[in-house]
């Protein structure tokens, strides 16, 4: 297939475009870190003023729940990033297979978290008038676990549409994957996900296990 | 030789990294319930920080010498820092 | 075609390729996107500048007597979220920037054309929002949002009002991400770093804060909805928030932010300066080194916001010093713009007049926030007119002149047209009066202690408060004025020529209006403001000045 059906303006090449997209992929995930960084930093801050309420909040997240999500999200990395390497050596129909693989483990994650929410709401995790919980900062801990979850959940939606739209554009030709260099952006921005996860998952999941810090 | 360091960048480099970080996840979650004090939160950013560091720089390839984007990829974390380093001059100084 | 006929209007060029709604709505064409933001924040322009009319005339006279005090506070808060968000931020990146960046580099259009086209439409929806909040009564809470009163007791429609802002902050980082790697990317052959126009870094350092800034706002945005609507604790005291958390994580964005309403500018002025003096830019590099200087050291200093809050003393002390810091390159600006205007050959054509405006009111502004950041001073004059003044110098002394000098000199590039620079004389200094007349006062009563945002005070601000509104109001036809010659210019003005005012830059080297493609030849390349050799300035005998 002719590289000039992938060209858009202004590239004159495709190689440089190819760079282009990952470039600016990589300066928008730069603000995707810093739109996660608000929350990183108030739970930061709120953890030190009230260990206590933190420890006793965090043991009642299920443990089960976001293990198995973390191992989910990272196994979804792995099958999107051979995808990458796999169209780019050619093999187009097995990355479209890995790219479909990517949105079901993205999917059940989605469905896990669903299921998990339900659970946490019949344990009155939610801060109002039948939180469990006394300790202070507790509430504050749910706050943040609702947010810094639900945030991550619209940002795992938004990847699985990307992720399957590239899974619906190259249904006719697989090759495509390779030429339209956005393969590589939507990989990036999946990858992020999965690195979201990976520091929210000992803040909100690790926390309190022991018994004490 | 060819034959295997093609299969090698496909897709064993990749399944390496997944096997070691599915290995971090099992040391972070039963360390969890280790009573290390202050240590647990400590332990637990860093097998995180591993974790992450390896996403970045084998599924993300940025290991792959490209100043241009080492360097986008490192603004996020530096900013973040800036912003800890400034708000914590208040909070801990309090 | 011949290389004179593609230099003349009658040239097919960008405005001319389709007329249709659906060729502008849909277009990917940077220039043509440059229009279509243009059109939006001038329209906002006016709806901020309405709502400060009727504050204005209500300070006339001390009592609260021409709206009530509720009323007043909507006032203020749309001006300052309106001019802040739908104004300034996007004026001149999402302008001259959309439409002079590709050009100035010898690139066919940005290096992401379709997330241009998503910016103008995020930039939209996010107005739609503020109409809609407008509509269902407006926001009293300032255009800070401050917690708990923002989260917890105002009676207006600050969950609209937020999410507007969220979404018009979409829109700046998507810019800033395709005017990144545009910079990075597209510079024709032969553009090296440091061989482009200082507008381009401006436009560069700017991108650069509006990536790493913006979203922090969009999530303390968020964490305010959700405090609101869901009643998630967060900021709420008795339940265990700081409110303090909000104003670190709100002024983190907001301090930054005026560095992107105010980057650009520089950007402007060095243009035309170096233009209507003839004169290389003096200290080019250390130009480029001052407007990354100010757009990093920008994110060390937000708690000079914060001196009363309840701010621990050591925060107070490193943010007081940060703040001095980000000064110094400021300043090392202000030096090289006035060095270069020395054995300048300056001409006073309107983009001089604001340039010049800016130079001097900027420099007042700076200096006012010297005394800000010192902290006994600020003691005294926080939240009084005394911030006012300052602010409203750099903002509207500083980016605004810098906005209309842009204007004034690339409308004969944009739209192919001449203005009638009497006229255009005749605003920039009016203007400039009107601005001082405003604002000056503004100086002497925030120090004498009258407050901000008050509806009524004591009777003996009055004198001050009648100046200040008299000087607004001939603020007021100095905006319009231009909004009638301009649109004058466009149905009876000269046609341009390819560079009126015989200045570099590769944007000059094209037609007015440029093509679809900004260039029908590959334009020459050279070091940047070669208004004369290197060694100095040289008279009609070739001989140094």
């Amino acid at each position: 297939m002719s590289e000039r059906v992938f060209l858009r303006t202004p590239w004159e090449t495709l190689a440089r475009q190819h760079v282009a997209v990952s470039f600016g992929m990589w300066v928008f995930l730069a603000s995707e870190i810093l739109l996660f960084a608000g929350l990183f930093g108030g739970y930061s801050i709120y953890r030190s003023l009230y260990p206590h309420g933190f420890l006793a909040a965090g043991r009642e997240t299920d443990i089960v729940y976001g293990s198995v999500n973390t191992a989910i999200l990272m196994t979804s990395s792995l099958t999107i990033a051979v995808a990458g390497r796999f169209a780019r050596a050619g093999f187009g129909a097995a990355a479209r297979r890995l790219l479909i693989a990517t949105i079901a483990l993205g999917l059940l994650f989605l469905v896990l978290k669903g299921f998990e929410y339900r659970e946490d709401l019949e344990k009155h995790l939610f801060p109002g008038p039948d939180f469990p919980l006394a300790q202070k900062g507790a509430q504050l801990f749910f706050s943040l676990y609702w947010i810094m979850t639900g945030v991550h959940a619209i940002h795992v939606s938004c990847g699985l549409i990307a992720v399957g739209r590239l899974a619906f554009l190259s249904r006719r030709r697989v090759d495509w994957l390779w030429g339209s260099g956005s393969e590589e952006a939507t990989a990036l921005y999946w990858h992020l996900v999965d690195v979201i996860w990976i520091v929210l998952y000992p803040l909100l999941y690790l926390t309190g296990r022991s018994g004490h810090g | 030789m060819d034959r295997r360091a093609h299969n090698n960048e496909l897709w064993v480099r990749p399944v390496l990294t997944w096997i070691a970080l599915c290995i971090l996840l099992a040391l972070t979650c039963g360390l969890s319930y280790v009573p290390l004090g202050n240590g647990n939160l400590i332990v637990a950013l860093a097998i995180a920080a591993m974790k992450a560091s390896l996403v970045a720089l084998v599924f993300m390839r940025l290991s792959e010498p490209n100043p241009l984007t080492r360097l986008a990829a490192a603004a996020g974390p530096i900013w973040i820092f800036i912003m800890f380093l400034f708000v914590g001059a208040d909070y801990f100084t309090r | 075609m011949s290389a004179t006929a593609s230099l003349t209007a009658e040239a097919p060029n960008y405005l001319r390729d389709g007329s249709t709604l659906g060729s502008w709505l849909f277009t990917t064409d940077h220039k043509r996107i440059a229009i279509l933001f243009a059109i939006g924040i001038t329209i906002f322009f006016f709806i901020g500048g309405t709502a400060i009319s009727i504050v204005r005339l209500e300070l006339v006279t001390p009592a609260g007597d021409l709206v009530s005090d509720d009323t007043y506070n909507k006032l203020f808060t749309i001006h300052g979220i309106v001019m802040v968000w739908f104004f300034l931020v996007p004026s001149i990146p999402a302008t001259f920037g959309n439409f002079l960046l590709p050009i100035m580099i010898g690139a066919k259009d940005l290096a992401f054309p379709r997330l241009n086209l998503l910016s103008w439409y995020l930039y939209i929806a996010g107005a739609a929002f503020t109409v809609i909040t407008l509509i269902a009564g407006g926001v009293d809470t300032g255009w800070t949002f401050y917690t708990p009163y923002s989260t917890m007791f105002s009676n207006t429609a600050v969950l609209t009002a937020a999410a507007g802002v969220i979404v018009v902050g979409f829109s700046s980082v998507l810019t800033g991400v395709n005017f990144i790697a545009t910079t990075h990317m597209l510079r024709a052959p032969g553009m090296t770093w440091f061989r482009l126009p200082l507008f381009v870094w401006g436009i560069y350092a700017t991108s650069l804060v509006m990536v790493l800034a913006t979203p922090v706002l969009a999530m303390t945005l968020l964490l305010v909805i959700a405090e609101r609507w869901l009643d998630l604790p967060i900021f709420d005291p008795s339940r265990g928030g700081d409110p303090l958390l909000f104003q670190h994580l709100f002024w983190f964005y907001s301090h930054p932010a005026v560095y992107i309403m105010i980057l650009p500018a520089m950007g402007v002025v060095s243009e035309i300066v170096a233009c209507f003096a003839r004169r290389r830019l003096f200290g080019y590099s250390f130009m480029v080194y001052c407007l990354v200087a100010i757009a990093v050291i920008g994110f060390f200093v937000w708690g000079h916001h914060m001196f009363v809050s309840g701010q621990s003393a050591y925060a107070n002390l490193v943010f007081s010093f940060m703040s001095f810091m980000v000064a110094v390159p400021s300043a090392i600006k202000v030096f090289n713009w006035t060095a270069t205007l020395y054995r300048g050959s300056i001409s006073f054509d309107a983009p001089m007049l604001y340039a010049f405006g800016f130079l001097g009111l900027f420099t007042i502004g700076g200096l006012t926030g010297l005394f800000l950041a010192t902290v006994p001073i600020d003691i005294h004059v926080t939240d009084t007119y005394f911030v006012i003044a300052h602010f409203h110098y750099i903002m509207v002394g500083g980016a605004v002149s810098a906005y209309f000098g842009g204007l004034h000199f690339w409308w004969p590039k944009i739209t192919g047209r001449m203005y009638p620079g009497s006229w255009a004389r005749f605003a920039a200094i009016l203007m400039f009066f009107g601005f001082n007349f405003t604002f000056f006062p503004q100086f002497v009563m925030g120090y004498l202690g009258m407050p901000r945002r008050y509806h009524a005070y004591p009777p003996e601000f009055q004198v001050y408060h009648v100046l200040s509104s008299a000087g607004a109001a001939v603020l007021g036809v100095a905006y319009l004025l231009p909004l009638c010659y301009f649109a004058w210019s466009f149905f009876y003005g000269k046609r341009a020529p390819a560079n009126p005012w015989q200045a570099t830059g590769l944007e000059w080297q094209t037609s007015s209006p440029p093509p679809t493609g900004n260039f029908v030849a590959v334009p020459a390349v050279t070091d940047p403001y070669e208004y004369h050799p290197k060694e100095g300035p040289i008279d009609v005998q070739g001989q140094l000045l």
